[in-house]
């Protein structure tokens, strides 16, 4: 049952061939059998999960069912689900019990989407390997030494070793279109503003998009269908009206002018992952595309300029957790300020305490303007960048990560390291573009996607190109061999 | 840019966060990292560039000043570590 795309399982659903019960508890005895060694849950709910899937068993009979209805899916940790842990990894809201439901979560609860658990993912969001999680490390279902990319990690493994047919994810640096490239999967980060953030535990507002993970471009956009919307409770959530994001899946692509950035296959990029990123380019010519080259000569600036207002951002998100309201409280506080900071050393781990810190400092008294004012300068120095490369194409194309997966531990240490291997997905975090990441190929058999970002609002153009890639391919159709 | 103690010491501050002496080195020695990533930016000219503060230059949406959420201040104190008669608990603040 794990094979099947979306559109098969709700055509069994709807005809009643299966149940939404049997669907739901085939996933659960999936997680039961694999996660231990992939550790992609932070919680399983299988209580939860089965009474949902009666409901909508009971919905589909009625003839209520909609396409996603009866299939069941796994949120990352960080999206508040009523009455289940949220914990985002942390130690700070490993206690923490949400008291509503997240904007997404309401969305696809109303469509009648089970809800199988809670994924792994780096503390807070702020990682590339999923490694800094409280739990521990989610593992790679490719390759159980390598990391499965970050923050969104869990979610990535759990679509890839077939635990969950759909998963929610969230995006502020790349944070979907690594770990679907790490991890062989499709995933989309929309426009900024599509998607509410709305229960989403905040990391850095300005950049957080939440969006689908799935094996498939097609399964993306039934998805992204299903999570989008404005929402008056996200100051800004877009007003506009939500296109069908699969209207478009099966035009053709002649004609299509992908722009290739000289500057994305330069020096750091893996020998073996520019051969892949090519082939696919080469691919999508063959539908018709033509490529033409563009220029964003200033990439190299997009990543020191996120990494300082990412955590500007979160020093002052953070905040919120003082230990009064909700979270970790230290014992015995011997005062107020005693309270806050024993709370917060306790509860955050090393990066998230790393960021906070050097958020505070980068919006000090005396530095604003070297630091925080230059970086916002050089966000719409980035911005314009594509602006103007889109002048000349339909869409971007390129590598997602310079490298495939790494190994567990291999950059733990290496903060700067680490940061600088968001090149490729940052800058359409600080553009509040919308990027695509589909499975191109292997290097050392560990997966490597394509990345195809286009102007705001071409969520719809980037599903038709991968689904139409995803029709002369079959990466997105590989799974691991042990948890086929 | 290299981060001593006393910076260490004032950041801790800011952030509220504590920083014990025997992590103070290393703490600084990985900030300075991360501030050495920061200075490539300098040499950036952006002399007649406007800041950007949201992706889409949105402004803030306003709406009627009307009361629209409903009070369940039990269910959120459900999740606070102490509270007493409706009222979150601290450490006293005024002798």
């Amino acid at each position: 049952m794990h094979n099947l795309t979306i559109k098969q399982m709700s055509e069994k659903l709807h005809a009643g061939e299966i149940t939404s019960v049997q669907l739901t508890q085939h996933y659960l005895d999936r997680i039961s059998q694999y996660d231990a060694e992939l550790n992609a849950f932070v919680t399983v709910t299988p209580e939860l999960a089965i009474s949902m899937a009666e409901a909508a068993d009971k919905m589909l009979a009625a003839g209520n069912g909609e396409l996603l209805t009866g299939i069941p899916i796994a949120h990352k940790d960080i999206f508040c689900t009523d009455g289940v842990k949220t914990s985002c990894s942390s130690k700070m809201l490993d206690n923490f019990i949400a008291p509503y439901d997240a904007y997404v979560v309401e969305k696809l609860k109303k469509v009648g989407m089970p809800i199988l658990g809670k994924t792994n993912m780096d503390e807070f969001a702020m990682g590339s390997t999923s490694e800094s999680s409280y739990y521990g490390p989610t593992k790679n279902p490719w390759d159980l030494n390598a990391v499965p990319g970050g923050s969104s990690g869990g979610a990535a493994a759990v679509i890839s070793a077939g635990l969950a047919p759909m998963a929610t994810g969230t995006d502020t640096g790349g944070s979907i279109r690594q770990p679907a490239s790490f991890c062989g999967i499709t995933g989309i980060k929309p426009t900024y503003g599509s998607v509410s953030r709305f229960g989403i535990v905040a990391y850095a507002s300005s950049f957080d998009q939440a969006g689908p993970m799935t094996r498939s471009a097609e399964d993306a956009a039934w998805m992204l269908n299903a999570m989008a919307g404005f929402d008056e409770r996200d100051s800004t959530s877009l007003e506009r009206e939500t296109p069908d994001f699969a209207a478009e899946l099966n035009q053709p692509l002649k004609g299509l002018k992908i722009g290739v950035p000289a500057e994305y296959f330069g020096e750091g990029l893996d020998s073996g992952v520019e051969d892949v990123v090519r082939n696919a380019i080469a691919e999508v010519e063959k539908l018709g595309a033509e490529t033409v080259e563009v220029h964003l000569p200033n990439k190299d600036l997009a990543v020191p300029s996120y990494y300082v207002l990412a955590p500007a951002e979160a020093s002052s998100n953070l905040s919120r957790f003082d230990g009064v309201r909700f979270g970790h409280r230290c014992e015995a506080p011997k005062d107020l300020e005693d309270l806050y900071k024993r709370s917060r050393s306790e509860g955050f781990g090393a990066e998230v305490k790393r960021r906070i810190m050097v958020g505070a400092y980068a919006l000090s008294a005396g530095f604003y303007d070297a630091y925080y004012l230059k970086a916002q300068k050089l966000r719409r120095m980035v911005r314009d960048d594509f602006t103007k490369a889109f002048e000349s194409c339909d869409v971007i194309m390129g590598p997602v990560a310079p490298s495939p997966a790494f190994n567990i531990g291999e950059k733990s240490d290496d903060q700067v390291s680490m940061y600088l291997s968001d090149l490729y997905t940052i800058p359409v975090n600080l553009a509040g573009l919308p990027g695509l990441s589909v499975p191109a190929g292997f290097v050392n058999n560990r997966p490597v996607g394509l990345h195809i970002v286009g102007p705001y609002f071409s969520e719809a153009k980037l599903l038709n190109i991968g689904h139409q890639y995803q029709q002369v391919t079959d990466w997105h159709k590989q799974m691991p061999e042990q948890y086929q | 840019m290299s981060l001593g103690k006393t910076e260490v010491e004032y950041i801790s501050r800011l952030a509220a966060i504590e920083v014990n002496e025997s992590e103070v080195n290393d703490v600084a020695a990985k900030l300075s990292n991360i501030l050495d990533l920061f200075s490539q930016m300098q040499a950036t000219d952006t002399e007649n560039v406007s800041p950007m503060a949201h992706p889409l230059d949105q402004v803030q949406r306003l709406r009627p000043d009307v009361v629209t959420a409903v009070d369940q201040h039990e269910k959120l104190q459900s999740v606070a570590p102490k509270v007493e008669n409706d009222l979150y608990l601290v450490p006293q603040v005024i002798e």
